[in-house]
């Protein structure tokens, strides 16, 4: 069940001009939180006692997957952190936010990623701020000793964080730039479907993805190429976060063979890539 | 302290209603919220058949607002009463269900089948939704159209018939007595109003559908003009809405002339809203030495055109 926490702004790091990393207390939500699990967050402030919705300009919250859960040297729960981008109103907001202000902060929600075991590999596909969800899949991966891949593809050099990060879990990394800038130049699927051919049809091996959707739809495709299983972190314009609103649905192939929307709040955000319909 | 008001033969516990559209089927909320502690939940439109409604993008951010254009995604009436209806008996909601139609017998219909249906307390009869092409809103925006659509489900059903009125419309007042001619038991309004956002990068609107409703603190100022208007005109009760955000809000519309309100687009942004509305307005009853909430609905105080004007 998710909760409503008035989070401290514990840090806020600038990684660039856009991205940042915002840490927010919020020992409940980070206590709870699975990989591939999102929060709502008001960009400008909290909700006031009498039943207001806060302030009104920009009205909505808006979702984050959670990209680290904060934790205390002796293991205790601090709170959760949001890779950000700043794109409009809310993330301009953040992007500026201090300690010392609050946001409240609602989750974990969604349904996240299932895991997988040794022998199965985990390859990761990250584009731009779709590295979210990663950093607490790839902790919980090392933790289970299963090996794992990071393909991460940026616009340059100067935009692929938190290399370090992955590179103490252990996690190998294939990284792609379109400027070719670092790693290899283009995007990311690329080497991923370089990787996908050369591997033995019976190591068995679970895609991971999120970015930007067009690269969700050439991961799912390749993936279902090499009949590999394919799980993407997929969003749509959000309104709620609770299934309320239905505005973030996305349609995928039913049962019945005919086409349904699912809201990706509830639904999702991680979606089986080849239930998906990409276009 | 009594929060109850009545609506027709219907008594709510409190005036808090989650409106329809804003709470899905309300089991989605049965997690956050008490849902027997509301005064109803307003289920989501529902036709006779399953409906997909629009692609994504469906809503955009607007000043203190949202523009929204869903479509009424849906999944029809029958599945609802198969398979939302017992959870929300099961926690003790008060159930509205919110009824579309593409034509008269549609309406009657789904009216027909929710009478049959247990513990379905009310009908909202969706008349003003500005997002489809076809049914709804034909109706909606022609007074012998609002008329025929509550006479003929008044017909066929012993519930509470609530027409759900649209504020796209130059008198919604005229609108409202159509619907009290018609037999309604009450109305509700407003819906959202028809409006349009673009993108001026790549000249494109926001969201699938061109146009959308404008809903959220916005529209409020408006909604309760038009509450205020139709309590002028009709004397069954009005439940009204339109960007309420706090308690304060709330009472506005009471005062104006709302027995009941419902809440939407502010439950999006704290879902944890319900029991700090109903605080709010058991204060405001202390503070004003209310013993009765019904007791405030339509006192709004024009008279004293001499008096200074102080404001609060």
């Amino acid at each position: 069940m998710p909760i409503d926490v008035a989070a401290d702004v514990i840090a806020n790091h600038p990684l660039s001009a856009d991205y940042h990393v915002l840490a927010l207390a919020a020992p409940a939500i980070a206590a709870s939180s699975a990989p591939g699990q999102f929060v709502m967050i008001k960009a400008n402030g909290v909700l006031d006692r009498a039943g207001g919705a806060g302030s009104h300009d920009p009205l909505l919250r808006r979702p984050f997957s959670v990209f680290e859960v904060l934790r205390r040297a002796d293991g205790a729960h601090i709170g959760i952190s949001i890779l950000s981008k700043r794109i409009g109103a809310s993330t301009r907001l953040l992007y500026d936010a201090r300690p010392g202000q609050r946001l409240a902060c609602l989750g974990p929600l969604g349904r996240p990623f299932t895991s997988v075991e040794t022998p199965a590999a985990a390859w990761m596909v990250a584009g731009g701020v779709g590295l979210a969800p990663f950093a607490t899949l790839a902790e919980s991966l090392h933790a289970r000793g299963v090996s794992s891949t990071l393909f991460y593809g940026a616009r340059s050099g100067a935009e692929l964080f938190y290399l370090d990060f992955f590179r103490e879990l252990d996690v190998e990394l294939v990284l792609t730039t379109e400027d070719g800038s670092a790693g290899e130049h283009g995007r990311v699927i690329a080497p991923l479907d370089r990787r996908l051919a050369a591997r033995p049809p019976l190591a068995p091996v679970m895609i991971y993805a999120c970015g930007p959707e067009g690269m969700l739809a050439a991961t799912a495709r390749i993936a279902m190429k090499y009949g590999r299983p394919c799980q993407v972190s997929v969003e749509r314009i959000m309104g709620c976060g609770l299934g309320g609103c239905y505005s973030c649905v996305i349609p995928i192939r039913g049962d019945d063979g005919g086409a349904h929307h699912v809201r990706s709040c509830l639904a999702g955000p991680v979606l089986p890539g080849d239930q998906i319909l990409w276009d | 302290m009594d929060l109850s008001v009545r609506i027709g033969s219907l008594t709510l516990k409190n005036p808090l209603l989650a409106a329809s559209g804003c709470f899905g089927y309300g089991v989605e909320y049965a997690d956050v919220v008490d849902l027997s502690s509301l005064g109803g939940v307003v289920s989501k439109g529902l036709f006779l058949a399953e409906r997909e409604g629009h692609p994504a993008p469906r809503i955009v951010e607007t000043p203190a607002g949202m523009l929204n254009a869903i479509g009424l995604q849906g999944i029809g009436v029958r599945r609802f009463v198969e398979e939302k209806l017992p959870e929300l008996r099961a926690r003790k909601a008060t159930v509205f269900v919110n009824v579309c139609g593409t034509t008269l017998d549609e309406y009657v219909e789904v009216s027909r089948i929710l009478s049959d249906a247990e513990g379905v307390d009310a009908i909202e009869l969706n008349i003003s939704c500005p997002n489809i092409k076809e049914g709804g809103i034909q109706f909606g925006c022609s007074l012998s159209g609002t008329f025929d659509v509550v006479s003929a489900v008044r017909k066929v059903t012993r519930l509470p018939v609530i027409p759900k009125l649209t504020p796209n419309v130059t008198d919604v007042a005229s609108f409202a007595r159509a619907a009290e001619e018609g037999g309604a038991d009450a109305v509700s309004l407003v819906n959202t109003f028809l409006a349009m956002v673009i993108d001026v990068e790549t000249r494109r609107p926001k969201i699938s559908n061109i146009v959308g409703g404008l809903s959220g603190p916005a529209i409020r100022p408006i909604a309760v003009r038009m509450v205020y208007e139709c309590r002028q005109t009709v004397k069954i009760p009005i439940i009204g809405m339109g960007g309420i955000a706090d308690a304060r809000d709330a009472i506005e519309f009471m005062i104006a002339g709302a027995t009941a309100v419902q809440v939407g687009t502010a439950n999006f942004v704290d879902p944890f809203i319900w029991p700090k509305l109903l605080d709010g307005m058991r204060e405001y009853m202390n503070r004003h030495g209310l013993r009765r909430i019904s007791d405030i609905v339509g006192t709004v105080d024009v008279r004293a055109k001499d008096k200074e004007w102080i404001s609060s």
